[in-house]
């Protein structure tokens, strides 16, 4: 019955879902034809890996499994190794299954992580307006081959996290990197599908 | 003559004075105790703890709808925040995290106590091991880089399993920062009150209190004019159920009385003979009320709502006064009276010794109301009597009736004992086919609240998980320490029934608190500086996590293996301090401790097979917790009510017997007197099962009325009847039929008012005496009496 309790881990389980596909991009034209073009993709499946590099571990911790995405608000991360985790995005809500335990989040109850979640979808989505909102962007590379550097405006969300960095060719992401302050990074790799 | 008729007169004031005394100084509760058992056995002293104020009693829903979510949301906010300042409410929770840094930094604090994955093996090389490559495939999960900043000072994860053990309960739909309906319809809210459930008064305070902090929010928030407020719960069904039936007991008898007073009146043609009438009434009234104060200390709300129901028998003897005010009264008249209130008072004899402490206020204030108003009305009355006193000439109607009665009889002649004996065979009959579901044993069958408010209710219930409070094990001891050791041990005996999905978890006070014993324990696993760090050099051998960023973890351990244990102090401020305070109940030197059951999620079979429960606690050799079914209990207490009424009232007929056999001395007028009773029961049992009414407690207190009332219809046409055999003038029987109607009518009129009541317990008490008034003075007129030939043998024959 309580929320409080509940409401800690959480805070927890956002702060990963967050990090689990940040992307998002920019810069004047060159941002916007890109916008544009992942705009116009209303589905994408890719697979992933992920690695956390943290000063306390000898050597990074690695975990895969793939990403889905239907426009407009529907994300999907499912963690196949070492252990099966499952999060979905849909609207407002995520789900997260861990296990035998499933917690259902609504997004509005944590404002500092909101923004971060709604950047991605915004960028997924092509929405410029709305990543402008809450990040400084740069936007480096051409259409076939970019990089955009996302950092938060929010000073609670910088606490937690310095700056995003997205590379894509066209319409593909390519690589989510997370910098935190104290150095630690995450990196995910990403690898379409064999489809045609 | 003159001076003792002033010392009758002056011993009756004295004694109305006494009991105003009395009564003014009476304690009056309105709370749940009438319907709970004097006498508890240990399982129903659990369910009557629960009742009176246990945290399901408490519990009070609050739902916000209409209108924008998120208007709803700023509302919920306002208000909540107004009702956690309130001290009439110990926990309020509408899904909002006031108190998250609270919690955690006491779960952090306290981990080494609160966490049950720890034991001296837990600490072991191994041990470590196994714990720490748990945490480093949570550092590479999604959550990594936020569990990270916990890993120095908590590698084994003891916080993350703490949280995980404590969040398992499934919560309610969060939007906009506060619980919402799966239909997102609703904006939902729980208050508990500090005050029982059962506290009546109380819980009506606290939801006003609920209501004026909702105009409040409402009034800040702008536009929230559209949002309506709705609650419900045991407290918000009480508050109603009383003012409902406080509502039409007023009305119906404010009704009533004005439709007797009119009778009396046009009967009468006295104001002060109605005046005077209302004596008796009013002395056993307050008569009634001093004994039960007396007798039993305080005297319960319906005992004073019923009461003057019971003793609505004590105006027809003011009506049988004055109709037959004349030299007869006292001879003849007052020792029919008298054995018709002593039949009365023998019925209402047989509720004293009920355990239902309702109904032994009940037999008490009827049999000493009686009494009084009977006493008044043989011994004031006539004192009071104006000279020249007179009221209309009543006689030419009872004639009039008397007419008709012996036209009926004539012509009827022996077919009225041969349709008396097919009527009382085919209500037999009738009973006897229904006899599986003549009675209705569900307490809810007294329950005035209205079917769609329970399904509100349930709706509300089911979006707030809180479906399964009803579902206890309850654990009883004598101490807080040994409530939770039992609680901690009924913990380990539930977790196979998790695992095999027959709960899906349980909400345990030894969550929050362990006992001291666990504590204990769990300190005493934690190793020196020395072995640790031994330990842990042997299990990092291979780990991926650096040895040297581990140095918080050794000056936490050895902190915590220092650290005095927990106490329930150490909640203060806690979300946690709510749900350790609402899992624990201390009165007087009995502990328990609640394990709520949470069913499991599964649309088929709701409901939690609590037999499963009983067993693993049984072969756990738990005896000292019990499975609380709160809707089984409850049902079986009030099932036991009715069967024990049903029995005391079968011994208070058999009294009723040998009283009327000690004062007629005839076995044929014993028959004579009963036969019309009998057959008016009876037949008003069977119309009711006919008419698909499943009788209750309150229908048998209204047969109880009926043969009280109908003894003195009988018994007056006995003894017309016997003095027809000693051939005395007749003169008095015009005017016996003239009283004997007025007051029948009037009893009738009272009680048919009821019959329409929206309350059932009011109606079933109206529906069961109005006909069978009505019948008994019938049937009585019929039956007892000479003029058909043989009728003896005719009525013994319809008894049996």
């Amino acid at each position: 019955m309580s929320a409080e309790r509940r409401n800690m881990l959480s805070a927890l389980l956002v702060c990963l879902a967050l990090l689990a596909g940040s992307a998002a991009r920019a810069d004047s034209g060159a941002l916007d034809d890109v916008l544009h073009s992942l705009a116009a993709r209303r589905h994408g499946e890719v697979s992933f890996i992920e690695q956390h590099f943290l000063s306390m571990l000898k050597r990074p911790v690695e975990s895969s499994g793939e990403l889905i995405y239907d426009a407009p608000d529907h994300l999907e991360k499912r963690t196949a190794e070492p252990h099966p985790e499952s999060l979905v995005l849909q609207g407002q809500v995520l789900t997260v299954q861990r296990g035998h335990s499933t917690h259902v989040l609504d997004l509005k109850s944590y404002p500092q992580v909101l923004p971060l979640i709604e950047s991605i979808r915004a960028t997924l989505a092509g929405d410029r307006a709305a990543l402008e909102q809450r990040f400084k962007l740069e936007f480096g590379g051409d259409q076939a081959r970019w990089m955009l550097v996302l950092t938060p405006l929010d000073a609670q969300v910088a606490k937690a996290v310095s700056r995003v960095q997205i590379d894509g060719a066209r319409d593909n992401l390519l690589r989510v990197e997370i910098q935190q302050p104290d150095g630690d990074r995450s990196l995910m790799t990403l690898r379409p599908h064999a489809s045609p | 003559m003159s001076l003792e008729r002033r010392w009758i007169v002056a011993i009756w004031l004295v004694g109305v004075a006494a009991a105003i005394a009395v009564v003014a100084h009476t304690r009056y509760i309105t709370d749940l105790s009438a319907f709970l058992p004097a006498h508890p056995t240990p399982t129903e002293q659990l369910l009557v703890d629960q009742l009176t104020d246990g945290p399901a009693s408490r519990l009070i829903l609050i739902s916000l709808e209409k209108g924008d979510s998120a208007l709803r949301a700023q509302v919920s906010a306002a208000m909540a925040q107004r009702l956690r300042g309130d001290a009439r409410f110990s926990h309020v929770d509408n899904g909002e995290s006031v108190t998250a840094d609270r919690d955690r930094e006491f779960l952090f604090q306290h981990r080494y106590l609160l966490s049950d994955a720890i034991d001296p093996r837990h600490f072991s090389a191994a041990g470590l091991r196994s714990a720490i490559e748990d945490t480093t495939s949570n550092l590479a999960s999604s959550a990594g880089l936020m569990l990270k900043s916990l890993v120095p000072h908590d590698p084994t994860g003891e916080m993350l399993h703490i949280v995980d053990e404590l969040s398992r309960t499934p919560g309610p739909r969060t939007q906009d920062g506060v619980w919402i309906s799966a239909d997102a319809t609703r904006t939902l809210m729980a208050a508990q009150t500090a005050a029982g459930g059962s506290d009546t008064d109380a819980q009506e305070l606290d939801l006003a209190a609920i209501r004026s902090a909702f105009a409040a929010a409402a009034a800040v928030v702008p536009g929230a004019a559209v949002v309506e407020l709705r609650l419900s719960g045991p407290g918000v069904f009480a508050v109603s159920a009383r003012s409902k039936i406080k509502q039409a007991a007023t009305r119906l008898s404010l009704v009533s009385s004005v439709l007797v007073i009119c009778i009396l009146l046009a009967v009468y043609r006295s104001v002060v003979a109605l005046g005077l009438g209302l004596l008796p009434v009013a002395t056993g009234a307050l008569v009634g009320v001093a004994a039960v104060a007396l007798g039993f200390g305080a005297v319960h709300g319906t005992t004073l709502g019923f009461g003057i129901t019971l003793i609505g028998e004590s105006v027809d003897y003011s009506i049988y006064f004055f109709i037959s005010a004349s030299k007869s009264w006292r001879h003849m008249l007052w020792p029919t009276i008298r054995l018709g209130m002593l039949t009365s008072v023998v019925g209402f004899a047989s509720l004293l010794p009920s355990g239902f402490p309702g109904l032994a206020q009940l037999g008490l204030y009827s049999i000493s109301g009686l009494i009084a108003a009977a006493l008044v009305t043989r011994f004031i009355l006539p004192e009071l009597l104006p000279a020249g006193f007179a009221i209309r000439d009543v006689a030419p109607l009872g004639v009039r009736v008397g007419r008709l009665r012996d036209a009926l009889r004539r012509s009827g002649g022996p077919l009225l004992a041969g349709a008396a004996c097919a009527l009382a065979a085919a209500a037999a009959f009738v009973i006897y086919q229904h006899q599986h579901t003549l009675w209705n044993h569900e307490l809810s069958a007294l329950s005035p609240v209205a079917p769609e408010a329970l399904a509100y209710d349930a709706t509300l219930r089911a979006d707030l998980g809180t479906a399964d409070v009803l579902d206890l094990v309850v654990i009883s001891g004598p101490s807080l320490e040994a409530v939770l050791r039992g609680a901690e041990r009924a913990g380990r005996a539930l977790q196979p029934l998790i695992d095999a999905g027959v709960i899906s978890g349980y909400d345990s006070p030894a969550l929050y608190m362990p006992s001291q014993l666990t504590q204990q324990a769990r300190r005493d696993a934690l190793p020196d500086d020395e072995s640790l760090r031994a330990s842990l050099r042997a299990a990092m051998a291979d780990s991926e996590l650096k040895d040297d960023s581990l140095q918080p973890f050794f000056t936490d351990v050895q902190a915590a293996r220092s650290a005095p244990q927990m106490t329930p102090d150490d909640l203060r401020g806690t979300s946690l301090a709510m749900g350790f305070s609402a899992l624990t109940l201390h009165r007087d030197d009995r502990w328990n401790a609640l394990l709520a059951m949470h069913a499991p999620n599964r649309a088929a079979a709701p409901g939690t097979d609590l037999a499963r429960v009983r067993a693993a606690l049984t072969s756990a050799r738990l005896s000292d917790a019990t499975v609380l079914d709160m809707k089984a209990q409850s049902d079986a207490l009030y099932a036991s009510y009715l069967h024990e009424a049903i029995r005391l009232s079968l011994i208070g007929l058999a009294f009723i017997v040998v009283l009327l056999w000690l004062a007629l001395r005839s076995l044929r007028r014993v028959t004579r007197v009963l036969i019309p009773l009998v057959l008016a029961v009876l037949t008003v049992t069977a119309g009711l099962a006919l008419g698909g009414q499943r009788l209750t407690l309150l229908h048998l207190v209204g047969m109880l009325l009926i043969v009280a009332v109908g003894s003195n219809y009988a018994l007056f046409f006995d003894h017309e009847s016997a003095k027809d055999g000693e051939s005395s003038p007749r003169t008095a029987t015009p005017l016996t039929l003239a009283s004997l109607l007025v007051a029948n009518l009037s009893t009738v009129i009272a009680f048919g008012l009821l019959s329409f009541s929206q309350v059932p317990v009011l109606e079933a008490l109206g529906m069961t005496v109005a006909p069978g008034a009505f019948l008994a003075l019938i049937f009585s007129a019929l039956l007892t009496s000479r003029v058909p030939p043989a009728p003896a043998g005719a009525t013994t024959d319809a008894h049996a």
